[in-house]
């Protein structure tokens, strides 16, 4: 028996993972491609082979896209298992024989954990939405924009009520598109970019100029400012449940030009743009940086999407955000240097065949600075009030950060022993960037010196049941246990 | 709060792609396909459970299965995420109260 089980595992299959694994595979590399959900597609292609919004006009075009890219994966002849959690990606000391240090993958499958030898992972995790903690940001009825996108992908649900959606950034303006087409109701839409942004952003109108996506996006944005109410400007955002009550949203009182007014609201969708879900390339140990521009962390990698870690690569979201058609391009240069690696092409005939993806990469990265820079949420709601919950599992404040932080808490790390801050279920993906800013701010010095959640795998809670199944050899506790 | 758009629950009903789960104990209907949380909100539950720390009610934030607020009891097991489960016919779905750690 081979001592491994495939060449290469691609952990994702939005658009860099579907790209990756059919080029990969199609040049003959033993190839399987992991996901946690049920069918492929990733965020932006959430349910593309069985959404029951079968009218192409809601979803619109670059949804459709999605479904081009699972005729080349079936082609290609990789292994695909859906429903399968990757929780740990290591590579175990000792030398292979053949010099390729086997990589070993914890995963899920069917509440049933196994681990897999491969000689190379490309991660393709995507992003999540960044957090926006607002009061009342915990009240059932408040959710993100992207989370109420994937109830109307996967399942045609659309809010019902009255309806607000406040924040920024592309995601915002697509999905409140999507409703108009839908017929779904929109009260208002609350536009937090803030206006100083504005200036910062100009220098970069050229660039943004160039961008395939700008005739697309200037119209959808405009078909939806000459529908809905759109108010600009806001500065601040509460979300209030019942007088006394918590237990649902009842309203939205938000500032602009100074004064606070009060929206009734059953359904509340917050959106501050994507940042990278990084948990499993740091749990990997695989280093990483402070993005001034996105304001976020995100893992070093070179053009290829190599980390830090020998034989673990990046693309897609999951390495910074650059959209889904960055992505796929990125998941296509990944797969060619991993097949390089792996001694099946040559440096010329990769190179060779990466111009083309790199050209399109370039284009489809044409005018982000401008997005970034324009998107940047306002300070207030990247480190907010002492009364904002931050870490939603442990239900901690910014004010008990900052009060940890004249306690002599430094950083991510620290606040966790302080506050079992970042140290619930979530695993600090919906806190760890505010604690970030938070800390940064009250100690005044930058995000990067701030640093960030050292994670460890599991990566995704899995039960002691499961673990003690696993088989024991030493390089399978190792992977587990070891870093 | 959320609905069905018309035009797909028409279809659905006449396609017969219904499944039939209980909400607490009381009978409730969602589409083959749909996530627990997905047929929670369907059938208009916004809040799933209360927290250990304080008490408050949550509901379902990211529906990707990162934040963790959709935790709910299915057929007896606790703490199970509901976005990231599908409805089966004869589900038992509990909301629940307190429990937060994922099961170990
Ligand atoms: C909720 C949401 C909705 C979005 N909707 C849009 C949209 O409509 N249009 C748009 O242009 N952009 C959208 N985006 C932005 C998005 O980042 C896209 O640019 C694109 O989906 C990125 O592609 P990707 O291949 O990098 O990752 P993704 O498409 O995010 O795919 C990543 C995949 O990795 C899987 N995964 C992650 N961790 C693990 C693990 N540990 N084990 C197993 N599987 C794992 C996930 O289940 C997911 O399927 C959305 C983002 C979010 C968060
Ligand atoms: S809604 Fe966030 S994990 Fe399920």
């Amino acid at each position: 028996m081979s001592r491994f089980d495939f060449d290469i595992a691609v952990v994702g299959s939005g658009p860099a993972g579907l790209a990756a694994a059919a080029l990969a595979a199609s040049k003959g590399a033993s190839v399987v491609l992991l996901d946690e959900q049920a069918e492929p597609g990733g965020q932006i292609y959430r349910a593309v082979t069985e959404t029951p919004v079968r009218d192409r006009k809601v979803l619109g075009p670059d949804y459709w896209h999605g479904a081009e890219l699972l005729g080349p994966l079936r082609d290609s002849g990789a292994a695909h298992w859906p429903g399968t959690i990757v929780w740990s990606v290591a590579r175990p000391r000792e030398d292979a024989p053949d010099g390729h240090r086997p990589i070993q993958i914890g995963l899920s499958r069917n509440g049933s954990a196994a681990m897999l030898t491969v000689r190379h992972v490309i991660l393709a995790t995507g992003a999540l939405e960044r957090p926006f903690p607002i009061p009342g940001w915990t009240l059932p009825g408040v959710l993100g924009a992207g989370a109420a996108q994937v109830l109307l992908k996967t399942s045609g649900l659309v809010p019902s009520g009255a309806t607000v959606m406040a924040g920024s950034g592309p995601l915002l303006w697509l999905l409140a598109w999507q409703y108009l087409q839908a017929g779904a109701r929109i009260d208002a839409i609350l536009d937090t970019t803030p206006k100083e942004n504005w200036r910062a952003a100009l220098p970069l109108l050229p660039g943004f100029l160039r961008s395939p996506y700008l005739g697309k996006g200037m119209k959808l944005m405009l078909e939806v400012r000459r529908k809905l109410t759109v108010i600009g400007n806001v500065t601040a955002l509460r979300a209030e449940g019942a007088i006394g009550g918590d237990s649902a949203l009842k309203s939205v009182v938000y500032t602009r030009n100074g004064t606070e007014h009060r929206l009734p609201a059953d359904t509340l969708l917050l959106h501050h743009g994507v940042i990278p879900n990084l948990n499993l390339a740091n749990a990997t140990g695989c280093a990483q940086r402070w993005d001034e521009q996105q304001r976020c962390w995100r893992p070093t990698t070179d053009e290829w999407g190599a980390t830090s870690v020998e034989g673990v690569s990046l693309a897609g979201d999951g390495a910074g955000i650059g959209g889904a058609r960055a992505a796929e391009e990125a998941g296509r240069l990944a797969a060619l240097d991993a097949l390089h690696r792996l001694g099946r092409i040559g440096r010329e005939q990769r190179d060779k065949a990466a111009a083309p993806h790199r050209a399109a990469l370039d284009r489809a990265l044409t005018g982000r600075a401008f997005l970034d820079t324009l998107y940047t949420p306002a300070e207030a709601f990247r480190a907010p009030a002492d009364d904002t919950i931050v870490c939603r599992c442990e239900e901690i404040t910014a004010g008990a950060v900052r009060e940890a932080v004249r306690l002599g808490c430094s950083g991510p790390n620290q606040a966790k022993s302080f506050l079992r801050c970042g140290m619930g279920p979530c695993q600090g993906r919906l806190c760890g960037p505010t604690v970030t800013e938070v800390i940064a701010a009250e100690r005044g010095v930058s995000p990067a010196e701030v640093g960030y959640y050292r994670l460890r795998p599991p990566v995704k809670p899995i039960t002691l049941a499961e673990l003690a199944a696993l088989p024991k050899t030493d390089a399978d506790i190792d992977a587990v246990f070891k870093h | 709060m959320f609905r069905r758009l018309p035009e797909i629950e028409t279809a659905l009903n006449a396609a017969g792609q219904t499944v039939s789960f209980t909400i607490d104990g009381r009978p409730a209907s969602a589409r083959a396909g749909d996530s627990v949380t997905a047929a929670l909100l369907a059938n208009g539950v916004t809040a799933c459970r209360t927290t250990a720390v304080s008490g408050a009610a949550r509901g379902p934030y990211c529906m990707m299965g990162v934040c963790y607020d959709c935790l709910v009891t299915i057929d007896g097991t606790g703490n199970r995420q509901g976005c990231q489960v599908r409805v089966a016919p004869g589900m038992a779905v509990e909301t629940q109260n307190g429990k937060r750690e994922v099961e170990r």
